[in-house]
């Protein structure tokens, strides 16, 4: 396994974690009252960067482990990687808009900033999800 | 499940025919094994320019390793 699918990897376990932990946080914080009631950012800044800080040792640890079998191939990437990287931007970038148009409705119609903040959280959450499927699915699969 | 590309190759062939492994021609080439395996498998079209390096490397044209149906279904 490449270094570039690796990380693939790495995003692709941490993403639904991330996901779930955030929901469960601010469920727990409800407490079964209004959701806009929930005090959503900070729980949401650490829980980005528990995602990135995840997805940063998953990929380096992993990258040690594979370096004892091959060493040519650690932190190595090539023009395949880079094409799926292309590939995987563009199904994310999908979601990444559908998500800022939903932002804009809930804007137009005034709804609470829980709502607007989450809805963008959810887009990116789900992109980074499908866009991870993309690139592994074109490493395991190909990429033509 | 992906279609593979329509390009076909015959880049094993010549490998083994020059006794090198797939580790020696991708370094030789400058990408990884496992894009190599993925060119091998059809898997993964190279760009045009990988494709002359490939060609480069064993000393034939890119006709010779590389084949693309033409309109009648044969191989050119």
């Amino acid at each position: 396994m490449v270094y570039e699918e690796r990380n693939a990897w790495a995003g692709l376990i941490v993403s639904p974690i991330v996901l779930v932990v955030y929901v469960v946080l601010v469920l727990q914080q409800a407490g079964g009252g209004p959701l806009t009631g929930v005090d959503w950012f900070p729980l949401m800044l650490w829980v980005i960067s528990g995602g990135i800080v995840a997805t940063i040792v998953i990929s380096v640890v992993w990258g040690m482990i594979a370096g004892m079998k091959d060493p040519d191939g650690v932190g190595r990437s090539d023009i395949r990687d880079r094409d799926i990287s292309r590939m995987g931007g563009r199904v994310e970038q999908a979601f990444v808009v559908i998500a800022g148009l939903g932002v804009i409705a809930l804007c137009a119609v005034g709804a609470d900033v829980f709502w607007i903040a989450n809805t963008m959280f959810l887009g990116f959450a789900v992109s980074a999800l499908i866009g991870g499927v993309a690139r592994v699915i074109a490493y395991r699969r190909g990429l033509v | 499940m992906v279609k593979p590309t329509l390009v076909s190759n015959s880049i094993r062939v010549h490998r083994e025919q020059a006794g090198m492994t797939q580790a020696e021609l991708a370094r030789t080439i400058g990408v990884t094994r496992q894009t190599l395996i993925a060119i091998e498998q059809q898997k993964y079209s190279p760009t045009l320019e990988l494709a002359f390096q490939i060609a480069r490397a064993f000393g034939v044209g890119i006709d010779d390793l590389f084949g693309y149906p033409d309109t009648s279904g044969g191989t050119s």
